[in-house]
C-alpha cells in the first residue's frame, strides 16, 4: 500500500507539469494585451509598456516563458501579478475561504444526503422515500445560479435567517452558500445511498445475517449499511477535490473571496501567473483527493488490494 | 469424567429420536402487483433428532421458500405464510419476532448454496463466525475469535488459527462452504437446514462437504434438512426424502424405497432423467414440458400436463380425473405416501 501511494504521488508531478503548461499556453493564447487591460482607459506611454512587457517577459516565446516560470517554481516562487503582488500571497488570502466553504458544503452533503438516503433506502416506497426522490429530482434539475438567487431571496431577504453575502459573520456566513454549493452533490449522495442500501438489503449475506438470528438493527447497521456506504464515501471523497477547485458561481453570487472567484477575475484581467498558479493547485487537489479515495476504497473493502 | 448416553460409536443419536420440527399444511404465497405467486401449497412433514430429510425438487418447486419460511427470514409482506411450524412444540408462526429470532442460530440454522455471496465480503471469516457467540452469548471479541478458530478446526479448515482473519474471497469454494457450516453449527443447533450446500462446488469437494455434514450430525444428533435437486446426494446421505413439485410434496418415503420404485410419475421421471452407471448406452429420458408457473398452477394434479400416466375425461376413474381432481398425499404402501390417483400403477411400472 505504501509503495502504491508513493508511486501515485510521484505520478502527480508529470501530471501537474503537463496541466500547468496547458494552462500557461491557453493564457498565452488569450487575445488582447494584459498591460493595456491593466491601464484601462488611461493613456500609457509606449516606453512604460515596453518596460512592463520586458519585466514580465511578455515578448519571449511561449516555451521560454514557461521555462522561466518552472525555474522560479522550483524555488517556491509562483511569480507575481501585474500589480507586483506575489501569487502565493493571493492564494494564501483566498484559499481559506474556499476551504471553509468546502468543509461546510461537505458536511451538508454527507449528513443530509446520507441520512435521507439511508432512511429512504430502508423504507423503500414509503412516503419519505417518495419525498426524497421528488425533492432530489427538483434540486438536480434547477441550475445552481437559480438556486443561489432563490436561496438569497428566501432565506436571506424574506426570512432573514442568513447573511446573503460576504464573510463578515464568520462560519455562519458560509451556511447558505455551503448549502447551495452542496445541493447537487447532496441529492446525488441521497440517491446513491438509497440505491446502494436497497440493493444490499436483497444481498445473500444480509439473508445470512438474518438466518444467524442477529437483531434487525444489527442486520441493518453492520451488514447492510457498512457495505452500502463504500460507494457513497468514495463519491464524497472525490467531491471534496472538486469542491476545493472553487465554485465560481457560488463564490461570485455570495461575494466570497475564494480561489474560484479569484481565478475568474484573473482570467478576465489576463493575470497569467495567478491563473496558472491557482488552476494548477486545483488540479493538484483533484488528483490528491482521488488518491485519497482510492486508498479509502482499499481500507473499506478488503477485496481491493493494490500490491 | 464419564460421558453418559454415548454409545460405542461416539454418536449421540444415530437412530431418529424425539421430534424436533413439525411442519403442518404450510402455505407461502407472494402477493405482487401482477398477481399471487403460490410458492408453497400445503406442505407437511416432521423431522426428528438425528434424522436426515432430503427435500428434492427442481427450481421453483418451493423447496427453498419453505425452508426460509421455517427459518422466519422471508419478508412478510410480500410473503404471506399460513399453516403451522412447530419447533420443539412451540409454534414459530405465532411467537413474537424476537423469540423467533433467538431460535435462529441455537435452535435452527441454515447454510446456503453460494457461500461467496452468502458471506459478507467486508468482514473476516473469524469475525463472522465469532458474531454468533458475541450476539447470542455475549462473548468478548477475544473469546469469540478463539471459538471461531476451534470451529474452523472442527470443519477441517487447514491452518485455522492463521486463516481466521482472512476474508471470504481469500478462500476456495469448498473452504468457504466450510466457513458457512462452521457459522451455522456454532451454537450447536438442533436443526440444520442445508439449502443446496454442494451445488456450487466441484464433485470431489461436494463429497467432502457432505461427509463433513454427516459427521457433524453424528456428533451432535442434530436433525438435517437437505434441500437439493441432486439425486446422488440424496441417495448417499438422506434417510427420508420428500419430493416437491409446484409447492406440494408429491411423494414421501425412505430413500431406499423411493429410489427403488417411485410411486409418483414425477419421481419416476426424475429417476429416468439421471444417468445410471449400470445402464450404459441408453438415452436419458427427460421429463417433457416445463415446470409450472407458480402464478398459474394447472388445475387438478399440477403435474398432469407433463405426466405419462395421466388419465383424462372418460379414461379416468370417477373422482380421479387428473385435470380436475387434485390428488391428495395418501398412503400408497406402508411407509410411502404419494399424491397421485394412479400410484399403484406407477409403482409396478
Amino acid at each position: 500500500m505504501g509503495r502504491y501511494v508513493a508511486r501515485r504521488l510521484l505520478l502527480t508531478i508529470p501530471v501537474l507539469i503537463g496541466a500547468s503548461f496547458l494552462i500557461f499556453a491557453m493564457v498565452y493564447a488569450l487575445p488582447g494585451d494584459p498591460i493595456r487591460a491593466l491601464a484601462g482607459d488611461r493613456p500609457v506611454s509606449p516606453a512604460v509598456v515596453a518596460v512592463l512587457r520586458e519585466r514580465f517577459h511578455l515578448d519571449d516565446p511561449l516555451w521560454l516563458q514557461y521555462w522561466e516560470y518552472l525555474k522560479n517554481l522550483v524555488s517556491g516562487d509562483l511569480g507575481t501579478d501585474f500589480r507586483g503582488r506575489p501569487v502565493l500571497d493571493t492564494i494564501e488570502r483566498t484559499l481559506p475561504v474556499t476551504v471553509k466553504l468546502t468543509i461546510v458544503a461537505v458536511v451538508f452533503e454527507a449528513v443530509i444526503g446520507l441520512v435521507a438516503g439511508v432512511l429512504a433506502g430502508i423504507r423503500r416506497n414509503s412516503y419519505f422515500d417518495n419525498l426524497v426522490l421528488v425533492s432530489t429530482t427538483v434540486v438536480v434539475s434547477i441550475p445552481i445560479l437559480v438556486l443561489a438567487f432563490v436561496a438569497q431571496l428566501l432565506f436571506g431577504l424574506k426570512l432573514g435567517w442568513f447573511p446573503i453575502a460576504g464573510t463578515r459573520e464568520g462560519l455562519y456566513s458560509y451556511v447558505l452558500p455551503g448549502l447551495v454549493l452542496a445541493s447537487g452533490s447532496l441529492a446525488y449522495v441521497a440517491r446513491l445511498t438509497r440505491t446502494s442500501i436497497a440493493e444490499n438489503m436483497r444481498a445473500d449475506y444480509v439473508r445470512t445475517a438474518r438466518a444467524k438470528g442477529l437483531p434487525p438493527s444489527r442486520v441493518i447497521v453492520r451488514h447492510t449499511l457498512r457495505n452500502s456506504l463504500i460507494p457513497v464515501v468514495t463519491f464524497i471523497g472525490a467531491d471534496v477535490g472538486t469542491l476545493l477547485g472553487g465554485a465560481i458561481v457560488t463564490e461570485t453570487v455570495f461575494n466570497l473571496p475564494g480561489i474560484g472567484r479569484e481565478v475568474f477575475d484573473s482570467v478576465q484581467a489576463q493575470e497569467g501567473a495567478v491563473v496558472v498558479g491557482i488552476v494548477t493547485l486545483m488540479v493538484f487537489f483533484f488528483i490528491f483527493f482521488n488518491l485519497v479515495v482510492d486508498v479509502l476504497y482499499a481500507v473499506l473493502d478488503p477485496r481491493i488490494r493494490y500490491d | 469424567m464419564t460421558l453418559p448416553d454415548i454409545d460405542s460409536t461416539g454418536a449421540r443419536a444415530a437412530v431418529p429420536g424425539a421430534t424436533l420440527l413439525e411442519v403442518d399444511d404450510l402455505h407461502v404465497e407472494f402477493r405482487q402487483r401482477s398477481g399471487v405467486v403460490n410458492a408453497v401449497n400445503g406442505v407437511s412433514y416432521t423431522l426428528a433428532e438425528g434424522q436426515t430429510l432430503a427435500i428434492l425438487g427442481e427450481s421453483g418447486s418451493g423447496k427453498s421458500v419453505s425452508a426460509q419460511a421455517i427459518m422466519g427470514i422471508l419478508d412478510t409482506p410480500p410473503a404471506v405464510i399460513r399453516g403451522g411450524i412447530r419447533f420443539e412444540g412451540r409454534d414459530m408462526l405465532t411467537m413474537a419476532p424476537e423469540d423467533q429470532r433467538k431460535i435462529r442460530g441455537p435452535g435452527i440454522s441454515m447454510i446456503f448454496q453460494d457461500a461467496l455471496s452468502s458471506l459478507n465480503p467486508v468482514y473476516s471469516v473469524g469475525w463472522q463466525i465469532g458474531e454468533m457467540f458475541r450476539v447470542h452469548q455475549g462473548a468478548s471479541r477475544k473469546e469469540a475469535k478463539h471459538k471461531a478458530v476451534e470451529l474452523m478446526d472442527r470443519v477441517r479448515i487447514p491452518a485455522a488459527a492463521k486463516r481466521v482473519d482472512d476474508y471470504p474471497h481469500q478462500f476456495s469454494g469448498g473452504m468457504r462452504q466450510r466457513v458457512m457450516i462452521a457459522m451455522a453449527i456454532a451454537l450447536d443447533p438442533r436443526i440444520l437446514i442445508a439449502d443446496e450446500p454442494t451445488t456450487a462446488l466441484d464433485v470431489t469437494v461436494q463429497a467432502q462437504v457432505m461427509d463433513l455434514l454427516k459427521d457433524l450430525q453424528r456428533e451432535t444428533g442434530m436433525g438435517l434438512i437437505l434441500i437439493t435437486h441432486d439425486l446422488g446426494v440424496v441417495n448417499e446421505v438422506a434417510d427420508d426424502v420428500a419430493v416437491m413439485y409446484a409447492g406440494r410434496i408429491v411423494e414421501r418415503g425412505t430413500v431406499d424405497d423411493v429410489f427403488t420404485d417411485a410411486a409418483h410419475p414425477y419421481t419416476e421421471g426424475l429417476m429416468k432423467s439421471v444417468p445410471q452407471v449400470e445402464a450404459k448406452g441408453g438415452r436419458l429420458q427427460p421429463i417433457v414440458g416445463q415446470p409450472p408457473n407458480l402464478a398459474a398452477i394447472p388445475s387438478g394434479c399440477p403435474f398432469h400436463p407433463r405426466c405419462t400416466h395421466r388419465r383424462l375425461g372418460a379414461e379416468a376413474a370417477p373422482g380421479r380425473e387428473c385435470a380436475t381432481d387434485v390428488p391428495p398425499l395418501r398412503l400408497v404402501v406402508p411407509g410411502r405416501e404419494a399424491a397421485c390417483h394412479y400410484s399403484e400403477e406407477v409403482l409396478g411400472a
